[in-house]
């Protein structure tokens, strides 16, 4: 008997961002609901990041850190061996400016950005070290830096949101917009931003994912809602949704309990590359489009993974 | 989905006889809409008309229980598209295979039971095992399901399509309602009438959905699960996310609950695709591994999609360790809202410093919305400070409370007589925190 395929008629899509000076790397532009091809436009894989710290990671598990051997203490060494690893883009984090850590002044964060920028021919992403009112100071100095590179730089807050949105407008960057777990608050963060001006398009939702096991189902269902509400017209949700999730997964226990401290867990080798893959890859299924992750190894599987579903299953 | 009181109404006799209790047709027809009253209170309806009501007020996506007694599972009645509407109703079932070739099934359906995780409190574990008929001899498959049934912990679920070999392993395993995989074009009568004969849950499994809802319409059968025949995870997520809208619509023959084989041939990739089974509607998912490396996360995924999204899950709230803390050992304070314990408890161990963590029972809300509620109060600290035993575990008076609710430090010193440090407004600071504040 044949059964009608059932399809919704979504009115919208998601807004469609540029990553980089070219305009080659784009995320975002669906028309339906992840992967469903059946039923709309799936324009653009979303795409993997890894990232570079401009300070050598000391709390990192063994695991992490030995793909980057005698690279974690050289931000450009590390940004080339991300692209080798087949990182979409790269994301610098600029941890040195944190009061707690060496306390970098924007200029000097300035000056690793531009230095990691003219070494990789990937898009990058640019993130402070989390204190709002640093990030603001270092985010003017390398957006400055890096004028016309067309970075997505963050992240801003309900905080410090007008000088990094003023800073992207007048370098021409777009800005991550980072509110916690609350659809209400990002729309509200992205009201704001684009009265200033700054176009839509130009704005990635940070919706400050957690990870499997951690709350992972908030953001989950945070961003499903955002992706509905995208495709039934809500620009102030339509844009990409950027996801943190190496971060997260490499905080979970159990990515970093080891062999002998959790034997009735697996090899923690497996165990870890699989939290931090399923994150990327459950939150894929509700909508993100762009993925910072920390292992080389993920990316590959993440990689993968992301072919497929990127082929059709129309009827 | 539910169907109006008139669309009842036009099922009825429309005598007003009063038979029912009700004074006219209509208002009974009302009765029923609402749930007030049953339909066998109206001596006259047609046999049809009964068939029509009975079927559309049946839920879009049947209940199907798999397995007897301990070992039950029980799947279906699920009513959404997205856990943000309303909480999916039954976890998807993890069933774990063990092949009719393997070399040790005992030694291989022990390490299955193994397969239990405890999460604060919580026991979480895989409910299925899968025997597979991969040697295709009859009496070798009958053998193994022995096995698996004298060692398993869970019931099992039968796969073969040779109905020959179905019918052997029923006759040993048949009286405990087993789950039969599957029915196809092929074998469909005599696979059907196994089902029937020992009363087990059957999967239908078509080429396509077409052929499967023809199946399912021919099976005149119940308990059912369903089998698009896609196995590529780009084609899977397609067919379970048509299959549910479809039982949301109430076309009948797909409402069942359905299975999925994570047999992709690259083992990661495998437990990648499971994980979009878990999330987009398996009802049953079939693992191909038992390594607790691939089976941790994939049951910690499905805890976490399973959560209902209305009601915060909440930690118990009892005095946690984290690393083993002496006396000296800082003390914070937070909510049993089970993201924020966990956002504390990751960082204080990211900070690699033995501490106790003191959750406070908000009945699970977070530290600001508790506060705003009065459910994290000065008087709760106290009290918990008083009851939980910290105050013999420390040799210290300094209690850590949220950088959110610094408001609350002047009452909950002069209340408890503990000093109160205000630490970070964020988990993530805590580690600096205890660098720069702790043991200063
Ligand atoms: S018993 Fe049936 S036919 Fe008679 S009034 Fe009630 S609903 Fe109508």
């Amino acid at each position: 008997m044949a059964v009608t395929i059932a399809k919704e008629k979504w009115t919208s899509k998601v807004g469609e961002m540029v990553l980089d000076a070219d305009s080659s790397v784009k995320v975002g532009g669906e028309s339906t609901l992840p992967f469903l091809q059946f039923e709309g436009d799936i324009p653009n894989r979303p795409v993997l990041a890894l990232e570079v710290w401009d300070l050598e990671p000391v709390d990192w598990p063994e695991i992490l850190k030995a793909p980057f051997a005698g690279v974690l203490a050289d931000p450009v060494a590390w940004a080339k061996k991300n692209v080798e690893y087949g990182a979409d883009v790269v994301a610098l984090r600029l941890m040195s400016a944190h009061p707690d850590f060496k306390n970098a002044s924007p200029e000097d964060c300035a000056a690793t950005a531009k230095a990691v920028a003219d070494a990789i021919n990937v898009p990058m992403i640019i993130t402070g070290c989390g204190v709002e009112e640093k990030d603001a100071e270092v985010l003017e100095k390398v957006g400055e830096a890096l004028t016309g590179k067309n970075c997505l730089i963050g992240c801003a807050t309900e905080k410090n949101y007008k000088t990094v949105t003023a800073t992207a407008m007048v370098n021409g960057h777009s800005v991550i917009a980072s509110s916690p777990l609350d659809i209400n608050l990002s729309k509200q963060l992205n009201i704001l931003m684009t009265e200033m001006n700054l176009p839509a398009n130009r704005i990635a939702i940070d919706p400050l994912v957690g990870a499997l096991g951690y709350g992972i189902e908030y953001a989950y269902s945070i961003m499903e809602r955002a992706r509905i509400g995208a495709l039934m017209g809500d620009k102030m949700l339509a844009m990409p949704v950027i996801c943190f999730v190496g971060q997260e997964a490499w905080k979970a226990k159990e990515a970093k309990s080891t062999d002998d401290e959790s034997p009735e867990w697996g090899a923690q080798e497996r165990r870890s590359i699989l939290w931090e893959v399923l994150t990327t890859t459950t939150f894929a299924q509700a909508g993100g489009s762009i993925f910072v992750l920390r292992h080389p190894e993920s990316v590959k599987q993440v990689k993968v993974h992301l072919d497929k579903m990127m082929e059709s299953n129309a009827y | 989905m539910a169907l109006t009181g008139l669309d009842i109404f036009k099922q009825l006799p429309k005598t007003n006889c009063k038979e029912c209790g009700q004074p006219t047709c209509l208002a009974f027809a009302m009765q029923l809409a609402s749930g007030k009253t049953s339909l066998d209170k109206c001596p006259h309806v047609s046999d049809s008309a009964k068939e029509v009501l009975d079927s559309a007020s049946a839920p879009p996506i049947a209940l199907v229980k798999i397995g007897k007694g301990e070992k039950e599972l029980q799947l279906g009645n699920e009513t959404v598209l997205f856990r943000h509407d309303k909480r999916f109703e039954h976890p998807t079932g993890i069933a774990v295979t063990v092949n009719d070739t393997d070399s040790d099934i005992a030694g291989k359906v022990q390490s299955i039971n193994k397969l239990v995780f405890d999460r604060v409190g919580q026991i979480h574990k895989v409910n299925l095992v899968a025997v597979k008929n991969t040697s295709g001899d009859t009496a070798r498959f009958a053998e193994a399901v022995k096995t698996v049934q004298d060692n398993a912990d869970f019931a099992l679920l039968l796969i073969s399509e040779d109905a020959a070999a179905m019918e052997k392993a029923l006759e040993v395993a048949g009286a405990n309602a087993p789950l039969i995989c599957s029915a196809n074009a092929a074998n469909f009568d005599v696979m059907l009438n196994l089902a029937k004969k020992y009363d087990s849950p059957l999967v239908v499994k078509g080429t396509d959905l077409n052929e499967l809802a023809a199946l399912v319409e021919k099976s005149g059968y119940k308990k059912l699960i369903l089998d698009s025949g896609a196995r590529e995870v780009n084609k899977v997520l397609a067919d379970q996310t048509q299959i549910r809208r479809q039982a949301l619509k109430k076309f009948r023959p797909f409402g069942y609950p359905t299975i999925a084989f994570a047999d992709n041939a690259d083992p990661i990739q495998a437990v990648v695709d499971a994980g979009v089974y878990i999330a987009k509607y398996a009802g049953i998912v079939v693992l191909n591994t038992s390594d607790p490396a691939d089976v941790l996360p994939l049951i910690t995924l499905r805890l976490n999609i399973y959560t209902d999204p209305q009601k915060p899950i909440a930690v118990e709230s009892k005095l946690y360790e984290i690393g083993n803390p002496g006396p000296d050992a800082p003390v914070f304070v937070t909510t049993n809202f089970s993201l924020t314990y966990f956002c504390v408890q990751g960082d204080v161990e990211a900070g690699r410093f033995p501490a106790y963590i003191m959750p406070v029972d908000t009945d699970g809300i977070s530290v600001l919305t508790g506060w705003a509620a009065g459910k994290f109060t000065p008087e709760k600290i106290t009290e918990m400070l008083n009851s939980c035993g910290i105050a013999d575990k420390v040799s210290h008076r300094k209690v850590i409370i949220p950088g959110g609710v610094a408001v609350l430090s002047g009452k909950l010193k002069e209340m408890s007589g503990w000093d109160v440090l205000v630490g970070p407004r964020e988990s993530a600071g805590i580690p600096s925190f205890i660098k720069q504040r702790w043991g200063a």
